[in-house]
């Protein structure tokens, strides 16, 4: 870390960080690959959390336990495994090739939410599993239907726990690239419109990190390894701070 | 069994009381012996003695009533105590009553004091049988023997009042007996009591049994 | 005196295991009934067949009747959020929610649609009150109700429980998890309720149930053995295993 703090500190300064890499203005910047990657976070999340949460909440207050839902569970298990290059070549294929998305962020997205809908689900489903019987019991025993006691008792106790796994989604997205290689692409332009940058390619951080790389641009790939990790420990630090809030 | 110290100190408690029921039977029976032959030393006998019921009358309180804080008995123990606690005092009674007589009798002039009142013997007789058989019907259950004794006390009272009778009419033909004939109808008074004290004996044993009390509930 | 709850030939099986066996029993209108007996006998079982909280377990089924104020609470026209409104409930391990203490009384009235601050203000004051707790909370009501003590945590879950106006509380080993005071203060509460309400509790201190139930009910084994008048059970059982297990030579 020493390393990449001393090799990547020179490369970072205020063109860096707020212009866009350009060959006409002779800038290399990151500024477009930071939106880009913000973009992806944004919009991953936005699909992958209702998905992950609702499937945990089904997966555990809803459905029977038996076969179908030990299932389930080992399947999620096991796709947190997965190397996420898989992910990318599947959403390449299916995403990209056979709905039509090609490179995109929505792409992107779409992979990354099947990346990380494991880590939210089972995230999740632990904490709906702490939450102690007690609670539902009182709750039914005067008389709430079952959503109503989800809603107002079981996820506000769980949401300390929600939105752990919802940082520690970030976190994964924010260092990803195999699954985006393929997806969303590797352009670094500022988005020309707000909603259809969703449709147009994107890199993100890591991405343009790698190309740096692939250039043999290392003053820049430091630099932008740098901020990476600052992100990184400013989300795990996020996430501490979540998670003393929430057991307190 | 569940609560074996529980049953060790019930069992503990029964004998104690059959102890002092024994102890008690013998001290009317003596009683009524040192009125018989105007024998004073058995009669400073029964006296001396009145200490060691009284002593063992607090040790059976004392044990029913760190039963009821510890154990909390319910149904027949708790029946089982409460008997034990309120027929201590009937016993108790009854020894008191015997070394009363027995402090009467040692006061008394004459060989031949026991026949003077012709009813007085048999009043004398009848209420140890009583103090006897009440006991007898507690250490054996028997119900049937607890109600005869109950029945007898009829003939306890009447014996009393025609002792009093007897009395009167001594008093009135010869004046000068006033104060043996007031012995006498104080002996007479506390065989009486003896045999109600037996007959509460009697009503108890059948509280334990039943949880009636004079046939009616109280519990 | 009138009959709240009429339980006729009751049996409850989960899967194979034949629960509760021809159950029936009357459960006197404001009155305290108390069921005892050893783990196991059935007793929390059929406490909660009264609210139908049994529905929420799999693989359980029942035949027989339960009326409750005439009514056939099995039957398929009920609606089990409004019986358990009716029929409410206070369980072995105080639960309040993890919110504020207002929150939580105010839980079942929202539940069952009430939205006005005043109409709610005044239920949580009164629920608070007839649980015997409201001076303790009252400048605190906006705090979290994890705060507070167990037995202030069971109280408030009484509170909860009056909040919707139940006509009936069942309530499960509900001083187990307590200390002797707090114990000793909800007994002096159900004392207090059932001016107003029909109180069925589990217990398994038998001197609880001999000091604040009118009515006692022995379980054993799926069975109920024996019922009546608490101060009849305890002094003078009618059935032997009754009295082998109130004085404690059960097993």
């Amino acid at each position: 870390m020493a390393c990449v703090f001393v090799r990547g500190i020179g490369s970072i300064n205020l063109e860096f960080l707020t212009t866009v890499t350009s060959a006409i203005n002779g800038t290399f910047g990151i500024l477009g690959n930071i939106v880009n990657a913000l973009y992806i976070i944004v919009i991953t999340i936005l699909i992958a959390t209702p998905i992950g949460i609702g499937a945990a909440v089904y997966l555990t207050e809803y459905a029977k336990p038996g076969k179908l839902v030990n299932l389930i569970e080992f399947t999620t298990e096991t796709l947190s495994g997965i190397p996420s290059i898989i992910y990318g070549l599947f959403g390449m294929v299916f995403f990209g090739t056979s709905l039509k998305l090609g490179f995109s962020i929505l792409c992107g997205s779409l992979t990354l939410t099947i990346m990380i809908l494991p880590i939210i689900i089972s995230t999740t489903q632990s904490a709906l599993k702490t939450i102690h019987m007690s609670y539902r019991s009182g709750a039914m025993g005067i008389g709430a239907t079952k959503w109503y006691m989800i809603r107002t008792i079981i996820l506000p106790s769980a949401m300390p726990g929600i939105v752990t796994a919802v940082i520690l989604s970030i976190g994964r997205i924010v260092g990803e690239s195999a699954a985006l290689l393929f997806t969303a692409g590797s352009a670094y332009l500022l988005p020309k419109s707000f909603f259809g940058h969703i449709f147009t390619s994107a890199g993100t951080l890591t991405i343009q990190m790698y190309l740096s790389m692939s250039k043999a641009e290392y003053g820049q790939a430091f630099g932008i390894a740098l901020i990476l990790i600052c992100v990184v420990l400013l989300i795990n630090f996020l996430t501490k701070v979540v998670i003393k809030l929430g057991t307190k | 069994m569940a609560r074996h110290t529980f049953d060790t100190e019930l069992q503990n408690l029964k004998v104690e009381l059959v102890r002092m029921a024994g102890m008690v039977e013998e001290q009317i029976n003596n009683s009524k012996e040192a009125f018989k032959r105007k024998n004073d030393k058995l009669a400073m006998d029964v006296i001396e003695k009145d200490r060691a019921v009284d002593d063992i009358e607090k040790s059976i309180e004392s044990k029913c009533l760190s039963l009821l804080l510890k154990q909390q008995p319910v149904a027949r123990d708790l029946r089982t105590v409460s008997t034990a606690l309120k027929m201590v005092t009937d016993l108790e009674r009854i020894g008191d009553q015997a070394a009363d007589i027995a402090d009467l009798v040692r006061h008394m002039d004459g060989e031949h004091i026991y026949s003077i009142v012709q009813h007085l013997p048999p009043m004398a007789e009848l209420s140890v049988e009583m103090v006897h058989n009440s006991i007898m019907a507690f250490v054996s259950e028997d119900m049937e023997l607890a109600k005869e004794t109950i029945e007898q006390d009829d003939k306890v009272d009447e014996l009393f009042d025609q002792v009093k009778n007897e009395v009167v009419e001594i008093l009135k033909s010869d004046p000068d007996k006033m104060d043996s004939s007031i012995n006498f109808l104080m002996i007479a008074k506390y065989l009486e009591r003896i045999g109600d004290h037996a007959e509460n004996i009697c009503d108890w044993t059948e509280f334990s049994e039943t949880g009636d009390y004079k046939n009616a509930r109280i519990l | 005196m009138e009959n709240k709850i009429s339980v006729t030939n009751l049996n409850l099986y989960y899967g194979q295991n034949h629960a509760l066996k021809s159950v029936s029993m009357d459960i006197p209108e404001r009155k305290i009934t108390a069921f005892i007996g050893p783990s196991g006998c059935g007793k929390s079982t059929f406490l909660k067949t009264l609210n139908r909280m049994n529905d929420l377990v799999e693989n359980c089924r029942i035949e027989g009747e339960i009326l409750l104020d005439g009514e056939d609470i099995y039957s398929p026209k009920v609606d089990t959020t409004l019986l358990r409104k009716k029929v409410g409930m206070v369980f072995q391990q105080p639960n309040p929610f993890p919110m504020s203490i207002y929150d939580n009384v105010a839980y079942g009235p929202r539940i069952h649609g009430i939205k006005d601050k005043r109409t709610l203000d005044e239920i949580v004051e009164t629920s608070l009150r007839g649980a015997a707790i409201f001076d303790e909370v009252k400048d605190r009501l906006k705090k979290s109700a994890l705060g507070l003590s167990g037995g202030q945590q069971q109280r408030l879950c009484i509170a909860r429980a009056l909040a919707v106006r139940p006509g009936v509380i069942l309530m499960d080993e509900p001083t187990s998890a307590l200390d002797p005071i707090s114990t000793l203060k909800i007994e002096d509460l159900m004392d207090d309720l059932k001016k107003q309400y029909t109180v069925a509790i589990v217990t398994h201190n038998m001197q609880q149930a001999a000091r604040i139930a009118d009515y006692t009910a022995f379980f054993l084994v799926g069975e109920m053995v024996e019922t009546g008048a608490t101060s009849d059970l305890f002094s003078r059982p009618k059935d032997k295993r009754t009295e082998d297990y109130i004085t404690g030579r059960f097993g």
